[in-house]
């Protein structure tokens, strides 16, 4: 799956990644889909949670070791 | 209508900045309309170069604990004072300054940074937290 933005929040802990992965969608046009790459634990699930209770369209969350990918489509 | 959080910033401790910060920036992140109340030590915070420097409020020892804190968090990679701040004001975050406080401590509008939204006091405060459901003071 082709993203159209792409944010990297490797190395950042709560409550950046969640924070930045908002700051991007707003900046966003609806439809459009954002990959985020990260690797702080706790933040896959939030982004994930937050983000489809807000609406946006969780395409696919990918894991490997500590490293993390969540697709967004954007409501 | 968006949930509302409101946050009264009471404190001028590093920890507890750091505590309510966060709170605001994840509920501005999860959708909700933020508002933080500055009065009494919690308008040092929005005084220009206010954030640099603050104390911890246990174990600051005359500035050593609070030095070792913020290497920890530097090498945590957690986001300074001043982003958190900029953060939740990006995501909408209302800075309210306490104009009654203001007067007691002889604190200007001049001497805060620019990003505060309004000088109120309580009516103001209250006619956001009674249509908040989370609503805390730090």
């Amino acid at each position: 799956m082709d993203q159209d933005e792409m944010l990297d929040v490797k190395g950042k802990t709560c409550p950046e990644p969640l924070v930045e992965t908002r700051k991007k969608l707003n900046k966003m046009e609806s439809g459009k889909v954002l990959k985020i790459v990260g690797d702080h634990g706790p933040s896959k699930k939030e982004i994930a949670d937050v983000m489809k209770d807000l609406g946006h369209e969780i395409m696919d969350v990918q894991e490997e070791g500590v490293n993390w990918t969540i697709l967004i489509r954007k409501k | 209508m968006a949930k509302k959080m409101t946050i009264i910033m009471f404190s001028d401790d590093m920890d507890k900045t750091y505590a309510a910060l966060i709170l605001a920036n994840g509920a501005a992140a999860a959708g909700m309309e933020v508002t933080m109340f500055f009065t009494f030590w919690g308008l040092n915070l929005l005084k220009k170069g206010g954030l640099g420097k603050l104390k911890l409020s246990k174990m600051n020892m005359l500035g050593l604990g609070r030095s070792m804190v913020k290497k920890r968090m530097q090498k945590q990679n957690v986001a300074s004072l001043e982003k958190l701040l900029a953060d939740a004001k990006e995501l909408g975050a209302k800075l309210i300054a306490c104009e009654m406080t203001m007067g007691v401590f002889g604190i200007t509008k001049e001497d805060l940074i620019p990003e505060v939204d309004d000088l109120a006091g309580v009516g103001a405060y209250i006619a956001d937290a009674k249509d908040a459901s989370i609503n805390l003071i730090i």
